[in-house]
């Protein structure tokens, strides 16, 4: 059996599953407790046999797979997340540290009110926090993920349109949106409007015009956009879809190009959410947790989900009386984890601390988009914010595409930029390198940039065949798809090993 | 203090290479009535030191098992967790790292998510679970979703009234735009278990899907045959959701009854109570609807040498390819948290999981035992229960009240969800609560405190 022979130094060697380790009768768990035997107490009928398969490994044993697999990552303490629109910044530590005290970790949501009010009294002060970086009136922190958070602004637009006694049927959504965008606009019974951006990269104001009728809910808006660039005619466009009695709903994914710098509330924004795991530095963790809280204008508290977090005379509280809200979209109180880091954040940076952090998201993101513009088609030639889009226009004459520049980007050490999005930009290579980047850190990564559209040139193949040295080859995705293995079976793995 | 490493000369050179003279020149393009206007209102930033004296100042003024005794249960508890689960997920190559849309620089994330994924098949016994959702709650919401994906010419969908409250609210928050269905609630019997009879006789050809706790909200486990019986007459889907995913290690797994979707909350597996969050939704199914599931899945491939390894797949049910017609908006796995959930089932192994389910039926069955023959406490329901139960109280708001000072929460008031339960009290005993501890909650009815 594999299990029992030395795996290769080679870290392209197989490396075996959970339970393809261990040994029967192994634990790492220790409680020592006699105990009346559950039938006793519980109808047998009701009760399952022991479970099939499941892991039977020592403590080190569990630790060193846990801890070999991680070497298999890329992660922002190791190396450079250039990932446009993604905001890959520094996860600060004492966060981790802050959240960590028994007085954050272990707190239940339905203990009495007294015993969580400091718990209550840190998500008052952050709703108020994150309204004033967006120059809105209100937030709500229940949304557990900025999807859930689009959703959630969603329904609020929804329920102030029915209280008009219209709830309306479409929402207009710019090509460059997120892929959430349409999709949570589906989720809240709406029909989704394209309306395309112009050829130097942003939303005019005579296209939503044209769009823009007695049925549109409202325009969802990502500014800056993702193409990085400051949607300069937001103001008007906001006029234009306010005069028919439209809202206008603001993608905050990009955030960090805005603090201190420009007020989504002053723009004429109604509603929107931003995402704690990117601006406001809480770690990605692989795909989650985030959150992603929700701000509106005055006119739509109302509508905010409950319960609402209050200040009363003993104290604060949860109001559940709120006969317009939208209801409850997440159990309890959020993601009060993250919010708690975003909490610390904040107070670390302060006010002038968010704008600077925002100034040097810009200035970083120019500083790239300025080295690498002799050697990649920059996708438009307006000034960007804190994230540039280039193209493989160059390197495709040549056989070579953005696919194979982010692979043998790999082999440079370097996380490749976020790729293929926007859709509407052929071949995209979106970076944003955020502010917590040292300038030597953007120089190696535009020189591996500039090497690999050399490669291009003098040995396409390399660039074809790349990724050489990670720990897996290109993988078979189209495969994965086909014969669909989403778990471990027993006997899946004695056909394999037979 | 700031997180931002350019020193003056730093930004000089930078400057110079881009070719203006200052930061502003670089946003001078924004409308100045905008920049004038953007400054934050906001105290200037502090020290670490200062950063963690203040959140210890606010975590002081939690209430936490250290300090008090919590019979607290009803969606979160207070379970063991080994030193295993936190020294892996702090590791910064998982928690700093991004979704795994780069499979060969992400082996560990996607791994761990295949491993997660078979994990918690195993443990509810159905065929297929995805990487993961928001919250137990927002599953049960994708789950009725799928149902009627699966069922769109049906309009009918019967919910327990015992699934716990605030699922219950999600539910409709999320199916209040979507045309034409119906909720219908099913009530509970003597039992605490979902009125068989009731469902019997409701359920019909309009009906998509039923959804039931299991264990409920009242920490009643479910008999879910008669359920399935009903499905398979009219062609439903039963959806089961669990909220104490710890039962399933004891419990005859929601796969082996004959579910179609079985979804919960992992926030059991290895996860602080953390004021409800951040925990984990699991979402599992039957193969044949895999297509139609929300969320991400991780399936085995192998690269072009022929080895293993693991990618995203499936993906065109996602938002991100299909925009407007994804199954789901969703694009998190709480991936974290997922990992945490596998750490926990890995480091308790087989024996391990089914143990400290049992301390926990052992104790909860002693407690309820007791508060009944020496305190006298009034049962509310018979039916068979894992961790937690219902009991009905003489003057139950005074009580709470003069407890509030005492650091003595002897379990959930039921009145704010269930004014017919007014009187009642939803007590949770986990294996975190000592032997003191239950003899002091004993006191507390007693009133030999």
């Amino acid at each position: 059996m594999s299990g029992h022979s030395p795996e290769k130094t080679n870290h392209r060697a197989p490396r075996l599953l959970l339970f393809e380790r261990g040994s029967p009768g192994r634990t790492a768990f220790s409680w020592p407790e006699e105990l009346p035997s559950p039938q006793e107490l519980i109808p047998s009928h009701l009760l399952r046999q022991e479970i099939t398969d499941f892991p039977e490994l020592g403590e080190l044993e569990v630790l060193r797979h846990f801890t070999n697999l991680s070497h298999l990552n890329y992660s922002i303490e190791g190396q450079f997340y250039p990932l446009g629109s993604c905001t890959m910044k520094y996860n600060p530590k004492v966060n981790e540290a802050v959240v960590r005290l028994p007085g954050m970790a272990h707190i239940h949501p339905l203990a009495p009110l007294p015993l969580i009010q400091g718990a209550l009294e840190l998500l008052y002060n952050l709703e108020r926090m994150l309204a004033e970086v967006c120059g809105m009136d209100h937030v709500t922190l229940q949304p557990a993920a900025g999807a859930q958070g689009e959703l959630t602004g969603l329904m609020l637009i929804r329920a102030h349109m029915s209280a008009q006694g219209n709830p309306r049927k479409k929402i207009l959504v710019p090509d460059t949106a997120h892929g959430t965008n349409p999709a949570s606009s589906t989720l809240c019974g709406y029909e989704v409007t394209q309306v395309p951006s112009n050829n130097r990269g942003f939303l005019e104001t005579e296209k939503v015009k044209q769009v823009m009728d007695e049925d549109v809910a409202a325009l969802m808006i990502t500014n800056p956009n993702t193409f990085g660039i400051f949607e300069q005619d937001i103001q008007s466009i906001a006029e234009v879809v306010h005069a028919q009695d439209g809202l206008v709903y603001m993608d905050g994914a990009n955030m960090n190009a805005l603090m201190g710098i420009a007020k989504p509330g002053q723009m004429g924004v109604d509603v929107l959410h931003v995402n704690l795991h990117k601006t406001f530095s809480t770690p990605h963790g692989g795909g989650g947790p985030g959150a992603g809280p929700v701000g509106v204008k005055g006119f739509l508290r109302d509508y905010l989900p409950v319960p609402r977090i209050q200040k009363g005379d003993g104290g604060f509280e949860l109001g559940e009386d709120h006969p317009l809200s939208i209801g409850r979209v997440r159990s309890f109180l959020g993601n009060f984890g993250i919010l708690a880091r975003a909490y610390a954040y904040i107070l670390a940076l302060g006010g002038d601390g968010l704008e600077e952090t925002s100034r040097m998201a810009l200035l970083n993101a120019n500083y790239i988009r300025k080295r690498l513009e002799p050697y990649y088609h920059l996708a438009f030639s307006a000034p960007c914010m804190h994230e540039c889009v280039f193209t493989d226009r160059l390197q495709q004459k040549l056989g070579v595409t953005t696919m194979d520049i982010a692979k043998r980007l790999l082999d440079y050490g370097f996380h490749p930029p976020t790729i293929y999005f926007p859709l509407v930009v052929s071949g995209a290579i979106m970076i944003e390198p955020t502010e917590t980047e040292t300038p030597e850190i953007l120089d190696s990564f535009t020189d591996a940039m500039i090497a690999i559209a050399r490669e291009a040139k003098e040995s396409p193949e390399l660039v074809k065949t790349a990724p050489h040295s990670t720990p897996v080859s290109r993988l078979d995705e189209a495969g994965a798809a086909r014969r669909l293995v989403l778990r471990w079976l027993a006997e899946d793995s004695v056909k394999t090993q037979g | 203090m700031g997180y931002t490493p350019h020193t003056g000369s730093d930004k000089n050179r930078m400057l110079q290479a881009i070719g203006v003279d200052g930061v502003e020149s670089l946003y001078g393009h924004i409308p100045q009535s905008l920049r004038e206007r953007a400054g934050i209102g906001l105290p200037p930033g502090i020290s670490e030191r200062a950063v963690k004296k203040e959140m210890g100042v606010l975590a002081a003024r939690n209430g936490t098992p250290e300090d008090c005794s919590l019979f607290l249960g009803g969606g979160i508890y207070h379970h063991f967790i080994p030193s295993t689960v936190d020294a892996i997920i702090s590791r910064a190559e998982f928690a700093t790292s991004y979704t795994p849309y780069q499979p060969e620089v992400s082996q560990g994330t996607l791994q761990a998510t295949f491993e997660y994924q078979t994990l918690m098949c195993q443990l509810t016994g159905m065929e297929v679970c995805n990487a993961g959702l928001y919250d137990g709650a927002s599953a049960v919401a994708e789950a009725v979703l799928m149902a009627r994906r699966i069922q769109k010419r049906r309009h009918r969908v019967l919910l327990s009234r015992s699934l716990h409250p605030q699922y219950r609210a999600v539910v409709a928050t999320y199916l209040r735009n979507m045309e034409g269905i119906e909720i219908v609630e099913v009530p509970w019997d003597k039992s605490g278990q979902s009125d068989a009879e009731f469902v019997a006789n409701t359920m019909d050809d309009k009906t998509l899907c039923i959804v039931t706790g299991y264990p409920n909200f009242f920490g009643v486990i479910e008999d879910l045959a008669p359920m399935r019986d009903a499905c398979n007459a009219h062609g439903a889907l039963l959806i089961t959701v669990t909220t104490e995913a710890l039962s399933l290690a004891l419990l005859k797994p929601p796969g082996e009854w004959g579910a179609d979707i079985a979804v919960g909350e992992g926030q059991s597996l290895g996860l602080p109570m953390s004021l409800g969050g951040p925990g984990f939704g699991f979402f599992t199914c039957r193969k044949q609807f895999v297509r139609t599931m929300p969320g991400r899945l991780v399936g085995e491939t192998v690269d072009h040498e022929g080895q293993r390894g693991f990618v995203l797949t499936l993906a065109t049910r996602e938002q991100h390819i299909r925009r407007e017609k994804a199954t789901s908006n969703i694009c998190t796995t709480q991936s974290l948290c997922t990992l945490a959930a596998t750490v926990f089932m890995a480091s308790m192994g087989k024996s391990g999981m089914r143990h400290i389910a049992e301390i926990n039926v052992a104790r909860a069955h002693e407690a309820r035992e007791r508060l009944l023959r020496e305190a006298g406490l009034t049962p509310v329901f018979d039916g068979p229960f894992f961790n937690e139960f219902v009991l009905e109280v003489k003057d139950l708001e005074p009580m709470l009240g003069r407890l509030e000072s005492s650091r003595v929460v002897p379990g959930l008031a039921l009145k704010q969800w269930y004014p017919e339960l007014a009187q009642c009290l939803l007590v949770c005993v986990t294996e975190m609560n000592e032997r003191e501890e239950i003899d002091q909650l004993v006191r507390t009815f007693t009133g030999k405190n």
